[in-house]
Parts: structure tokens; sequence; C-alpha cells
């Protein structure tokens, strides 16, 4: 049973150990995500979430444990080529590129999908102008479309409220047609609205897209509706996995949510 | 965006030049700089090719500097190298004048691309000294390697000739100098606005989400140190051919701040901008010459004056263009554009 279910995994973590210093980040962390699956992980502040992701990324280098995407290790490969293997993400604190206008930024997450150099770049003729105008399309008519961002695309980056910024970083996220899309915190500091259409988007991208989504959420509300599975972190460590409704009455999630006195009080959400 | 100016296709929206007004009058710029050479004194075309060289310089270090962020202090080196590279190419190995400008521009890229391997673990000031280290390293083999480059005494090159023809005067040369000055804008251009160029840009703004989305660092800090230095190769070549000689002199780390300056006065990230500082630097020095020859004809014994307050004024210049304008004279030009865009009914 235990081997037919690591087959299913898209991307699976095994035994993830990762310090500075004298702080256990991750301490052996193992999971793993189902293709076409919204999988969250959540767990409070500190917990080694984003931690996680950036080991997935390669921006980390585990001392022990190996991340393997479709049957294959690729925590040794260099984190530029992560992008070409289909893993795409955003970041809990928007790392988009501010002197560029949204559709230069967006145009520059299907970067390993060209082809054009230096030499047919410069000359800017014939196939090199046709990819440029065939991304154009593909972009408008995808993800503009898709991520309501029509009205700001010709804007520099750096002027727009940070609701749109996010927006934007999904959608260069987007451009790179992932296979997998980690989002960190996409719904932080947003209001009501915006957060419901997050929601909405990533539901979209994950249906008509068939992306499979790691996501990272402190706003519950939302990792309860769209999950399918979720992950629970504290200190480095996996307390829990399963479905939301497991992990909304597991006793251990609440003890590290809420603390051990007020358990009696509340339910996560329940 | 313009009143009324709507495209309808990705084709359009994505021209360099957007509208038939601007394309009019960049037609009519043109036919004013093929017409110039005709109306100028040799004086006069003197200063546009020195404008020239500097453009093609200071576009290189543009897309080193202002696009990829990138800060070089070795610019000037670069440009010896080309020079020496091609002097050295047509004096001792007989080769014509249009073979050894690219070969310039491939051993100045070469030269480049060595001086950019700290900026994989270095950057910012860091980065800076590195390539400071350069501009003194190759100041030495200028100078030093007698053998190949003649040490101070410098090397004497030929006119450049093609057919029967010789491009001796300024006239001839300039001909030679618009049509790099051109090709050289043209490439730059178009490379930023496709794939490498977005890529340079990316690295200068946030290398990390660079990484993230599939560039390689390495390969494109490279490039960039390649790329711009090919063109100060070429513009170096170009340079010492119309002078008919070189010598270590032309080649001062002074020169590496005056290119840096002229990016910054012009406007860093901006091709245009890298054109208006090379103009301004060039041409507000021989200006305030010029001013000097009349201070010293009209007003005798107050020259003593004004020719050492020349340094001062040109240098008080810059700083107020950088108080008033602090993203250069391209920024300036845009604000002037916006400005008539819309007048005289601005609301």
């Amino acid at each position: 049973m235990q081997m037919e279910d690591n087959k299913q995994y898209q991307l699976r973590l095994e035994d993830i150990h990762l310090s500075f210093g004298g702080l256990q980040a991750l301490n052996g962390v193992s999971t793993g995500v189902r293709k076409g699956e919204i999988f969250s992980i959540i767990g409070p502040n500190g917990a080694g979430k984003t931690c996680l992701l950036n080991c997935i990324n390669r921006f980390y280098h585990p001392e022990k444990g190996s991340v393997i995407l479709e049957g294959r290790d690729i925590s040794r490969i260099k984190p530029h080529k992560i992008a070409a293997l289909g893993i795409a993400r955003t970041f809990q604190n928007v790392e988009l590129f501010g002197h560029m206008s949204v559709l230069d930024n967006i145009k520059l997450g299907a970067h390993v999908h060209l082809k054009s150099g230096s030499l047919s770049g410069g000359i800017y003729y014939g196939k090199s102008r046709r990819e440029e105008i065939d991304l154009r399309s593909h972009i408008e008519a995808k993800i503009v479309d898709l991520l309501e961002i029509e009205h700001i695309r010709k804007s520099v980056v750096h002027s727009l409220p940070y609701g749109l910024q996010k927006r934007v970083e999904l959608a260069r996220a987007l451009a790179m047609r992932p296979r997998i899309l980690l989002l960190d915190e996409p719904a932080t500091g947003m209001n009501l609205e915006e957060t419901e259409d997050m929601a909405r988007f990533i539901l979209d991208i994950n249906e008509e897209w068939g992306v499979t989504i790691v996501l990272i959420e402190h706003d519950m509300g939302v990792v309860m509706d769209i999950s399918d599975r979720i992950c629970v972190l504290d200190f480095g460590q996996k307390i829990a996995e399963g479905k939301p409704d497991e992990i909304r009455h597991n006793e251990q999630v609440i003890k590290a949510y809420l603390g051990e006195e007020d358990i009696t009080y509340s339910r996560l959400g329940a | 965006m313009r009143c009324g100016d709507f495209k309808e296709t990705y084709i359009k929206d994505e021209e360099i030049f957007q509208s038939l007004f601007v394309k009019f009058w960049l037609g009519l710029f043109f036919i004013f700089l093929l017409v110039f050479p005709f109306i100028a004194n040799a004086y006069m075309l003197y200063v546009a090719n020195m404008i020239g060289f500097a453009i093609i310089a200071a576009v290189g270090l543009n897309l080193l500097t202002g696009f990829t962020g990138q800060i070089s202090l070795g610019h000037a080196a670069f440009v010896g190298v080309g020079a020496y590279t091609s002097a050295i190419l047509v004096t001792r190995l007989g080769f014509s004048f249009w073979l050894s400008i690219p070969c310039a521009g491939l051993v100045a890229a070469l030269a480049g691309m060595i001086i950019g391997i700290p900026s994989l673990r270095v950057k910012g000031l860091y980065l800076c000294i590195a390539t400071l280290a350069a501009q003194f390293i190759f100041e030495f083999i200028f100078i030093h390697w007698e053998s190949m480059t003649n040490g101070i005494t410098g090397i004497n090159i030929p006119c450049p000739g093609i057919g029967g023809f010789e491009f001796v005067t300024e006239k001839s040369f300039y001909w030679i100098t618009l049509f790099f000055v051109v090709l050289g804008v043209g490439y730059a251009r178009n490379l930023i606005r496709s794939r490498m160029g977005r890529a340079f840009v990316a690295i200068r703004d946030r290398d990390l989400s660079a990484e993230i989305i599939g560039i390689n660092l390495f390969r494109y800090k490279l490039s960039a140190f390649a790329i711009s230095s090919f063109y100060a190769g070429v513009a170096g070549a170009l340079w010492v051919t119309f002078l008919k000689v070189v010598t270590p002199d032309h080649f001062p780390f002074i020169l590496s701040i005056h290119y840096l300056a002229m990016i910054i006065v012009g406007g860093l990230g901006s091709i245009l901008g890298s054109i208006f500082g090379a103009i301004f630097m060039t041409l507000v020095p021989e200006i305030l010459n010029y001013l000097s020859e009349i201070v010293k004809m009209s007003a005798p014994g107050y020259e003593e004056i004004f020719v050492p307050m020349k340094e001062v004024i040109f240098g008080v210049l810059i700083v107020l263009f950088l108080v008033f304008e602090p993203r250069g004279l391209a920024e300036l030009w845009n604000r002037i554009k916006n400005f008539f865009r819309l007048w005289p009914f601005s609301y």
C-alpha cells in the first residue's frame, strides 16, 4: 500500500534536514504532493514552511534528505535549472522586477521557453520577432485575461498597490508554464475581496491548467476551503498531514496553534 | 498614452517607435545626420566623430552598468584593448580595417569576460573595485608589453580605405562612425526588448527571482560583460583609427570615470540616455572651450580666470543635472515629451 502511494506522488520530500548554525530549521520532514492536488503547508511562524519551499527550489541545500520530482532526484540540480523542470513559485515578500512594466515581468517568466540569444535578439527580425509576438499574444490571451490585470499591463510594477503586485507575481509564475506551482502566502496583506479573488485564481489555475499547487497560507479560511490535503509543521517537524477535516480536529495541531491551556476553550475553526 | 492612439495588433504594440509622429521626426533627424557633413566645417565634424565614439562606448557601458547593474570602472581598459587589437592587426598582420573592427570587438569581449568572472561572487562596490583592477592591469600591459604595443611611443595606424578610396578627412570618416553608431544603437535597443535584455534587467532588479525563473546568473552576467566590452572594443578601434595613432595615454582611468559619468548624466538603463550623456559630456567641454575663446577676444585679461573656471562650470553643470534630474537627461526628455503630449489641454 505504502509503495503504491509513493508512486502517485509527483513531488516527494524525504527526510529533509536543514539547519542554520545551531538552529534546526527542518528536522526530518517527509511528505509528498500528488499530481493535480492543492496541497497546503501550514504552521505557526518560524515552523519552517518557507524553508521547505526553498529546499524544493534549491535555494537552500538540505544537509540530509532528497527532493524527488516525478521519480527524479533534483536535490543536486542548480537553482536556475529548476524552472525548466516545471516548478514555478511566488514569494512571501513580492519579488518582482520593480522597474519593469507588468508585461515585461510576465514575459520574463517565459524565459526558459524562449530561444533567442544575444545575436538574434539584437537583430529582432524573423524568428526572434515572431517569438516575441507569439509570447505576447499567449500572455494576453491566457494569463492577463485569467488574472484580470488588463488595466495595469503597461504600468511599472513598483507603482502598483501590494494586492496587484501579488497578482502580477502569480502571472509571472504562470508564464513559466509550470507543472507545480509553489505559492508562499499569496493572500497575505490582502483585504477580504482580494483574498477571495486570489482563492478563485488558485482554483482556476488548478482546474483549468491542471497545475499541482503547493500553498503556504496563514488565512485558515482559504486553506481549509480550497486544499485537498494539508501538512502541518511545527518547529521544523511534521506534526500532522491529511484532509482539512482531519487537520481541523487534530489535537496536536490545535496545541501547536493555541498552546496547551487554550485547548479547552476553542477548537481550530470548529 | 497619446490620446486616440490605439493599437490593433500586438506587432504594432511591440514596436519601438510607436507613432507616425515619432517616425516622422526620427526620419527628419536622420536626414539631418546625412546632410550634416556637407554643411559642417572640419572642427564640427571632428566633434561629431568624437561624439560617435563616445556613444558606442557609452551604450556598451550602459548595457552592463545601467541594465545589468554591474558597475564597471574599467571600461576605458576595454576600449584600449579594442584599440590596440585593431592597431596591431592592421599594422603587423596586414588585416584590413574592416576586418579588424569585429576582431577588436571580439578580443575586447574576451577580456571583458575574464574580468567579469568575479561578478558571480562579488556585487556592487566590491565588483567595482575588481573592475578597477582591470583598468590598471591593462594600462600596465599597454605600457610595458613593448614588443607588441611599442610602449609609450605608441603605434601609427594607416588610414582605412575601400576600393581606391581612403578615409583621410573628418568628413569621410564621419560616414564610418555614423554607420557603426546606427548599427550599435539599433542592436542594443533591440537586445533590451528581447529575451536577453529582459534577463539583464531582471538580474539588476532582483537576482534572487531571476534565478527562480530560470536565468543562469553567471552566464548572463558574463554575456553582459562580453557585449559591453565588444562595444568598447569597437569604439576604441574606430577612435584610434580616426586619430591615426594609439598610445597608452589615450586610456587613462579618468576616461573610465568619464564614461560612467556619461551614462549617469544621460540616464542609467536607457539607450537614449547613453546617447544624450555621450553628447553632453563631449559637447559641453567643447562649448566651454569656445566660450573661453570668446572671453579671450572680448575681455583680454579675464581669460586667466575663465579658463580654469571651465572645469568648475562643467562640474557644476553635472551636479545640477543630478540634483534636478537624478534619472538623467533621458528622463528630462520623457518629461518634456509627456508635457507636450497633452499640451495645451493638460487636464
